[in-house]
């Protein structure tokens, strides 16, 4: 599918390939925002020099830093590559948002190699915990200390920029069993009075680690309570929902919401129900980089559409 | 085990093959009763292993004052969490374990507190 774009080596995109991309593909995805509604523009670089006028961040998911098994041995290694990109990159991106798993085991070294590698893109990043955060002795204290502060109960927080509001939430703690991802009747108490006051035309964007939306509940990829958060936002005209946890590229837009799941820097995870089980897919070495990647979102002022562009560690 | 088997194996040439069959007449039995003992403890009577996301076996039974041992094999960290909150363990990295023992009879429906949808149960009688 998106071979052809993946293997492209800077040769240019026809818009076809930028579509397979934004579905497929990912090393970033550039989120554009603009008018409210999200749509592509095209890879990082492109996307900066095509719609000067808005203003682009980052998504970045699953580092798992700290995994050093077969699927990829040097997680801190592919983490350096993608930070490596986004340095590169001609504008500087507003802050990156980071969809949880940030470490393997949730060890001090390992939020402090994260922390020291992600500190090299100059930029702020915003972060949700992901299940990997949390496994601390003190089951999430470390992930507070570290990146909790301003937020509420486990973790979540909103905030706005360029007229966007965004919203983090934590849907990793308190998991029941047989079921799936978790918000909670507090946080979800929470986000109704965070969105009271907003205008419908507000644009949000929700980011959270695993995915708001069921999209396979065999291997618990989706949240339990998670329609009840998405109803909280059906007012709005534009909702960007932007979540991890599967190590793989998933769009789908409903309505007012577009709903994306970011590639991981460490490891990929096989496509819903390929696999008996959901975990760290092995692939050649060779391949292994065209697996993992980061989505730049541009948003745009004024009438135009949001954007996101995956863009993998291969291209 | 192992190498006591490869032992005699390399032993074997050193002997005529009728003191070989002596000596297999007078060891068999003891390499037997050492390979079955092998099978039991590989099983682990009353562990339970985690391999690719599922608990096995998924149900177990034992008598009360058993200790249930939980080992991780793979390379992705899980936990036992005991629904009605009677044990929880810490994440288990690839290879760590987890041991509870059950005073007390009763029915123990356990999950994955990373992953959920992976599901246990211990029935204590």
């Amino acid at each position: 599918m998106a071979k052809k774009g993946l293997d492209d080596q800077g040769k240019g995109f026809g818009r076809r390939e930028v579509l397979e991309c934004m579905v497929w593909a990912g090393t970033g995805v550039l989120w554009t925002v603009g008018g409210g509604v999200p749509h592509s523009v095209g890879l990082i670089g492109e996307a900066a020099a095509a719609e000067p006028a808005g203003f682009a961040f980052l998504q970045m998911s699953d580092s798992h830093i700290g995994f050093d098994k077969a699927a990829n041995p040097d997680a801190l290694g592919t983490l350096r590559e993608a930070v490596a990109k986004v340095k590169a990159m001609p504008t500087k991106p507003a802050f990156i948002i980071h969809t949880g798993d940030i470490t393997h085991l949730s060890k001090p070294a390992e939020f402090d190699n994260a922390d020291k590698v992600f500190g090299e893109t100059g930029v702020q990043i915003h972060w949700v915990p992901g299940e990997h955060d949390i496994i601390d002795e003190e089951r999430g204290k470390a992930y507070l200390e570290r990146y909790g502060k301003g937020s509420k109960g486990a973790g979540w927080y909103s905030f706005d920029d360029h007229g966007v509001h965004f919203i983090g939430l934590v849907n990793v703690v308190d998991l029941k069993g047989g079921g799936l991802g978790n918000l909670g009747a507090e946080q979800l108490a929470w986000l109704e009075a965070d969105l009271k006051d907003k205008s419908s035309s507000t644009p949000i964007v929700v980011f959270a680690h695993i995915p708001l939306q069921v999209i396979y509940k065999e291997w618990g990829w989706g949240t339990e309570d998670g329609m009840q958060a998405l109803n909280l936002l059906k007012r709005f005209g534009s909702v960007t929902v932007l979540n991890g946890h599967i190590h793989q590229l998933a769009q789908k837009v409903e309505g007012n919401m577009t709903f994306h799941t970011a590639l991981s820097t460490a490891f990929p995870q096989p496509a819903p129900g390929s696999a008996p089980w959901p975990g760290p897919m092995l692939v050649p070495a060779d391949q292994l980089r065209s697996k993992l990647g980061l989505s730049t979102v541009t948003v745009m002022q004024g009438n135009k559409p949001l954007a996101i562009v995956d863009k993998t560690l291969a291209g | 085990m192992k190498t006591f088997t490869n032992r005699l194996r390399l032993a074997a040439p050193r002997f005529t093959p009728g003191r070989a069959v002596v000596i297999a007449m007078l060891f068999g039995p003891a390499v037997s009763a050492l390979l079955a003992f092998g099978a039991v403890a590989a099983q682990e009577e009353n562990a339970v292993t985690i391999d690719n996301f599922t608990f096995t076996a998924p149900e177990l039974t034992v008598a009360a004052g058993t200790t249930v041992k939980w080992i991780n094999h793979d390379d992705i960290p899980h936990t036992v969490v005991d629904k009605n909150k009677s044990f929880r363990s810490k994440a288990l990295d690839t290879d760590d374990s987890f041991s509870y023992t059950f005073a007390s009879a009763g029915t123990f429906d356990y999950f994955c507190g990373l992953h959920p949808h992976m599901v246990g149960k211990i029935i204590v009688k």
